[in-house]
C-alpha cells in the first residue's frame, strides 16, 4: 500500500479533465529546467549588451553542438541505468582516424564513414564487455576512457594530424542560411533520437530495461541486445562528434575531447534523466546542453576568468538540479 | 489463544481514549483519499485497521505519523487536541510507526540503533554504558534474546523488528502503529511477535495493527475499524467479528461464490508437456502435462521448488536437461522470448521486483508484450496499444484515473491486474501464474479468480503456483505437490486423493511417506 494518489473510476467526464491536467504536468516535467535556462539568459542579457543578439544565439548553438551530440548518446546509456565515460576518448580516436583517412590519396572520401564506423565499433566493444562479461559499465568505460586516449595518441603518432583540404570541411564550417551545419547535425541527432525513444519498440524497451531489468527479461526483452544498442549509439555519436571537431579544426590530436564526457553527463543530469535509469527525455538533455553552452558563452562575454567560469559552471549545475528536485517534491 | 481479552470495549464512560481522530480528510491532486474518517483508540487495546488495498489505511496512518498533513479534521491525544505537522511532533506525542520495510541500520549495534538520533552523552562523549543499560532494560521488557552489543545485520528479521519496537518503547511511545508487521516473518516468528504485542498491550500501550491476514486479526484484535474507499465504515468489538461481516464491510457486498471455478471433469487435449526438466541442482527431473482448459495447481511449502520449475519451463533460468512440448511439438526454449514466441506466458510472484515497470504509464505496462507484434518496421503502433489498454481496463475492472497513471501509483490489486492484462494481450496458450493474488485485497482477489476461470473456459492451459491452500483447493482442477525439489503427489479428486488442504499438506510436509514406511 504505497500509493499516494488514489485512483478513481474511469468516468468519461473526468477523463478529459484529468488527462488535460496530466498533460500540463507532463509539460512541466519536460520543461523541467526550461525556466532556469530562461532566467540565466535574462541575467546575461541584462549584464552584457552583446549576449542577446541573433549572431550570439547562433554562436551558442554552434558551441553547444558537439556536447549536444555526445549528451544525446549519453542519454541512451543513462536511461538503461548505465554510464559511458569513454565518449571523449572515442571522439579523439574517431577524429584522428577521420583526418588520417582523408589524407589517403584515393580513399579520402572514406574519412567520414571510417570515423563513424570506428566510433560504432568502439561503442559496441564497450557494450560487449558490459553485457557478455558482466562487468559494470562504470568500470568498463573507465578502462576504455584511458585505453582509447592512449590509442588516439598512438594512431596520431603523438602529433597533430592536419589536412588543410579536408574533404568534409563543410561539416564544421558551412552554413545553411543562417544556421551552421554543426547545429543542423546536432538538432537532427536530437530529432532522430527523440523519435527512436518515443516512437519505436526499441525505445520503449530501453526505458523498460532501465526501469526494471529483471522484469524486462521476463517480458521477453532481449536485454543484451538493448544494452549493445545503447553503447553502440553512444560510440557512433562520439564518432560523429569526432568528425565535427576534426572538420572545424582541419586537424586532430590525441588530446582532443578530453573531459567532454563530463559535460555530456552534466547535460543529461541537468535534463532530469535519472541516474538509476528508466526516467528521462531527450528534450531535457537538449536543454541541459544549452544551459552549459549559455554559461560558457555568457561568462566569457562578461570577461570572467576561465578559472572562475569553472567554479560558476559547477555551482550552477548543482543548483539547477537542486531547484528541480525541490520543485518536483513540492508538486507531489 | 489470548488470555487477557478485555470485554468492556468501548467503554468511553470509564476510559479516556488515548487517541481520537475525527473528520479526517485528505486529498491528493484533488482526488479525495480520505473523507470524514473517525478513529478512536483506547489505551491497552490492539486495534485492527482493515480495508482493501487503496481504502486509505496507510494514508490515515501517515497522517498520524506526520508524514502527511490532513486537509481537515482533528487529532486528540488523551483528550487534548494536538497538531501533528511532521514525524518529530508525532514522536513527541508518543506515536511511533513500524513499517513493513524495517528502518534499521544493519551495520550498527542494537544499542546504537535504539538510540540513533537521541544518543546519551556525558560531556562531549557518548555515554555508552548508560545507553547499553537502558537498551538492556527495554530488551528485557520485550523478552528479547539478544544482547545490546549485537550488530543488527546479524539478527533475524523478527529480531530486527524487535529492535524497532525497542526504539519506540525507549521513546515512551503510547501508540504503536504496525503496518503488516508479519509480512516477512515465519510462523514461529509471528507467534513470537504476537507475544510481544500482547505484552505491550498489557502494559497499557495502544497498538494499531494493519494486516490482510484474517487469522491474525482473530488472534490479536480487541476491536476493528474498517475503511472503504477512503471512508470510515464502522468499528466492531471482538465479539462482533465474523468473516462474513468483515468482508461485507470491506468490499461493500457479501462474500458469495468467492471461488467461481467449477472443477473441470473433462479437460481437452494435452497442451503443455514437460519431460524430465531439471536445473541439475535443486530441481529433480520433473514431468507433467497440462490440458486445454485445465487449471493445474502447483503446491508445496515455500522453497519446495515450485517457482524454479515454472522459471525453467519459461526459459528464465537455464535447464540442464529436459524437454518441453506444446501441442505435441518440441520447443527450443533458451530464453523468455522463445517461450513467449511459442505462446507461453509467465506472471512472476513478485510483481514489483520482476513484473512491473513502476515508473512507466499503465498504458505501456499493459501494452509492452504486444509492441513488437503490432509494430510496423519497429515503430510502435500507439493506436493499437491504446485499444488494448483501454479494453483491458474495462474487462478487468482496473481502477485508474487514466492510462497515463504510473504503475507505482496503483494499489496492489490493480497492479496485479495490470500484469495479467499484459500477458492476456498476447493470447497465450499456456499461462503460468506464480502467487497470482499475493498481497492483493479481497475484492481484487475474486476478480482475478474470475479472470483465471474465464481463461480456462476459453481453453488456455493454466499452471498456478500458490502458497495459499484455500486458493489451490478452490481453483485447481488437478494439483501437483512438490517437496524438496521433486513432485511428490498428484491430487485429482479421485477417491483417496481428493483435492483438500489436508491431503496437500500430507504430501507437502512428507507426512505421507512417514505413514507409508
Amino acid at each position: 500500500m504505497s500509493q499516494t494518489l488514489r485512483p478513481v473510476n474511469n468516468r468519461p467526464g473526468e477523463h478529459s479533465k484529468s488527462s488535460r491536467r496530466k498533460s500540463i504536468n507532463n509539460f512541466l516535467q519536460v520543461a523541467g529546467i526550461l525556466p532556469i535556462l530562461v532566467i540565466i539568459c535574462i541575467l546575461f542579457s541584462l549584464l552584457s549588451p552583446n549576449f542577446f543578439t541573433a549572431g550570439n544565439a547562433v554562436n551558442i548553438l554552434r558551441q553547444a553542438s558537439i556536447n549536444i551530440v555526445l549528451a544525446t548518446g549519453m542519454t541512451f546509456v543513462i536511461l538503461t541505468g548505465g554510464i559511458d565515460l569513454s565518449v571523449g576518448s572515442i571522439l579523439a580516436v574517431s577524429a584522428v582516424v577521420a583526418v588520417l583517412v582523408s589524407l589517403l590519396p584515393a580513399l579520402g572520401w572514406l574519412a567520414v564513414p571510417a570515423a563513424l564506423l570506428t566510433g560504432l565499433l568502439l561503442g559496441l566493444l564497450n557494450g560487449a564487455l558490459i553485457t557478455f562479461l558482466d562487468v559494470p559499465p562504470f568500470i568498463v568505460t573507465l578502462g576504455s576512457l584511458t585505453a582509447l586516449r592512449g590509442a588516439a595518441f598512438l594512431v596520431a603518432n603523438g602529433t597533430t594530424v592536419i589536412n588543410r583540404n579536408i574533404n568534409f570541411a563543410w561539416v564544421g564550417n558551412s552554413y545553411v542560411g543562417p544556421l551552421p551545419w554543426l547545429v543542423i547535425i546536432a538538432l537532427l541527432t536530437v530529432a532522430v533520437s527523440w523519435f527512436v525513444l518515443r516512437q519505436t519498440v526499441l525505445g520503449v524497451q530501453i526505458y523498460a530495461v532501465g526501469g526494471n531489468e529483471r522484469a524486462a527479461r521476463l517480458t521477453g526483452i532481449k536485454v543484451n541486445r538493448v544494452l549493445l544498442f545503447v553503447y553502440g549509439v553512444s560510440g557512433l555519436l562520439a564518432g560523429l562528434a569526432g568528425i565535427m571537431s576534426a572538420s572545424r579544426l582541419y586537424s586532430a590530436t590525441g588530446i582532443l575531447g578530453q573531459g567532454y564526457e563530463l559535460d555530456a553527463i552534466a547535460a543529461v543530469i541537468l535534463g532530469g534523466t535519472s541516474f538509476t535509469g528508466g526516467i528521462g527525455t531527450i528534450g531535457g538533455t537538449l536543454l541541459g546542453a544549452l544551459i552549459i553552452a549559455v554559461l560558457n558563452n555568457g561568462l566569457t562575454l562578461l570577461n570572467m576568468s576561465y578559472f572562475w567560469q569553472l567554479v560558476v559552471k559547477g555551482l550552477v549545475i548543482i543548483a539547477a538540479v537542486m531547484i528541480d528536485r525541490l520543485r518536483r517534491r513540492s508538486r507531489r | 489463544m489470548t488470555t487477557n481479552i478485555k470485554t468492556d470495549f468501548p467503554s468511553a464512560a470509564t476510559a479516556t481514549p488515548v487517541l481520537e481522530m475525527q473528520g479526517i480528510a485528505k486529498r491528493f491532486h484533488g482526488v479525495p483519499a480520505l473523507q470524514g474518517v473517525n478513529l478512536t483508540i483506547y489505551p491497552g487495546e490492539v486495534h485492527a485497521l482493515m480495508g482493501e488495498n487503496g481504502a486509505g489505511k496507510s494514508t490515515l496512518m501517515k497522517i498520524l505519523a506526520g508524514a502527511y498533513i490532513a486537509d481537515e479534521g482533528e487529532i486528540r491525544i488523551n483528550g487534548q487536541p494536538v497538531k501533528i505537522t511532521d514525524p518529530g511532533t508525532a514522536r513527541q506525542a508518543g506515536i511511533n510507526l513500524i513499517y513493513q520495510e524495517l528502518n534499521v541500520a544493519p551495520n550498527l549495534t542494537v544499542t546504537e540503533n535504539i538510540f540513533m538520533g537521541s544518543e546519551l552523552q556525558r560531556g562531549q562523549f557518548l555515554d555508552r554504558k548508560s545507553m547499553e543499560l537502558e537498551a538492556q532494560q527495554v530488551l528485557d521488557s520485550l523478552g528479547a534474546s539478544f544482547t545490546p552489543q549485537t550488530i543488527v545485520g546479524t539478527l533475524a528479521i523478527a529480531e530486527q523488528q524487535q529492535v524497532e519496537i525497542a526504539r519506540a518503547l525507549k521513546d515512551k511511545s503510547r501508540i504503536l502503529v504496525m503496518d503488516e508487521p508479519t509480512a516477512a516473518l515465519s510462523d514461529r516468528e509471528t507467534e513470537r511477535l504476537f507475544e510481544v504485542i500482547r505484552k505491550l498491550r498489557n502494559d497499557g500501550i495502544a497498538i494499531i495493527y494493519i494486516s490482510h491476514r484474517m487469522e491474525e486479526i482473530y488472534a490479536l484484535a480487541d476491536r476493528i475499524s474498517v475503511l472503504r474507499d477512503g471512508q470510515y465504515i464502522g468499528s466492531l468489538t471482538r465479539e462482533e467479528i465474523s468473516p462474513q461481516r468483515l468482508v461485507q464491510m470491506m468490499v461493500g457486498r457479501s462474500m458469495q461464490d468467492f471461488y467461481e471455478h467449477q472443477r473441470q471433469k473433462n479437460p481437452g487435449a494435452v497442451v503443455l508437456e514437460v519431460r524430465n526438466i531439471t536445473d541439475g541442482r535443486k530441481i529433480q527431473p520433473t514431468s507433467f502435462q497440462i490440458r486445454a482448459g485445465e487449471i493445474l495447481g502447483l503446491s508445496g511449502l515455500v522453497g519446495a521448488g515450485r517457482t524454479e520449475v515454472s522459471r525453467l519451463i519459461f526459459g528464465a533460468d537455464r535447464k540442464v536437461s529436459g524437454e518441453v512440448f506444446l501441442n505435441g511439438k518440441k520447443l527450443e526454449i533458451n530464453s523468455p522470448s522463445d517461450a513467449i514466441a511459442a505462446g507461453i506466458g509467465y506472471v512472476p510472484e513478485d510483481r514489483k521486483d520482476q513484473g512491473l515497470f513502476l515508473e512507466m504509464s499503465s498504458r505501456k505496462n499493459i501494452g509492452l508484450n504486444r509492441l513488437k507484434q503490432d509494430a510496423k518496421s519497429g515503430i510502435v503502433n500507439w493506436a493499437s496499444v491504446n485499444k488494448i489498454a483501454t479494453e483491458a481496463v474495462e474487462n478487468f475492472h482496473i481502477r485508474l484515473a487514466n492510462l497515463e497513471i504510473r504503475a507505482v501509483d496503483l494499489s496492489g490489486g490493480n497492479q496485479q491486474k495490470l500484469l495479467l492484462a499484459r500477458w492476456l494481450a498476447i493470447n497465450p496458450r499456456v499461462l503460468m501464474l506464480d502467487e497470482p493474488t499475493r498481497g492483493v485485497d479481497i475484492g481484487a482477489k475474486s476478480e482475478i479468480y474470475r479472470i483465471i476461470s474465464d481463461l480456462a473456459a476459453q481453453g488456455v492451459a493454466i499452471l498456478m503456483v500458490s502458497s495459499e491452500l484455500p486458493e489451490i483447493v478452490g481453483m485447481s482442477d488437478r494439483v501437483l505437490v512438490m517437496r524438496e525439489g521433486q513432485l511428490v503427489g498428484e491430487l485429482d479428486d479421485s477417491p483417496g486423493i481428493e483435492i483438500t488442504q489436508e491431503n496437500i499438506m500430507h504430501y507437502a510436509t512428507g507426512a505421507s511417506e512417514v505413514l507409508a514406511s
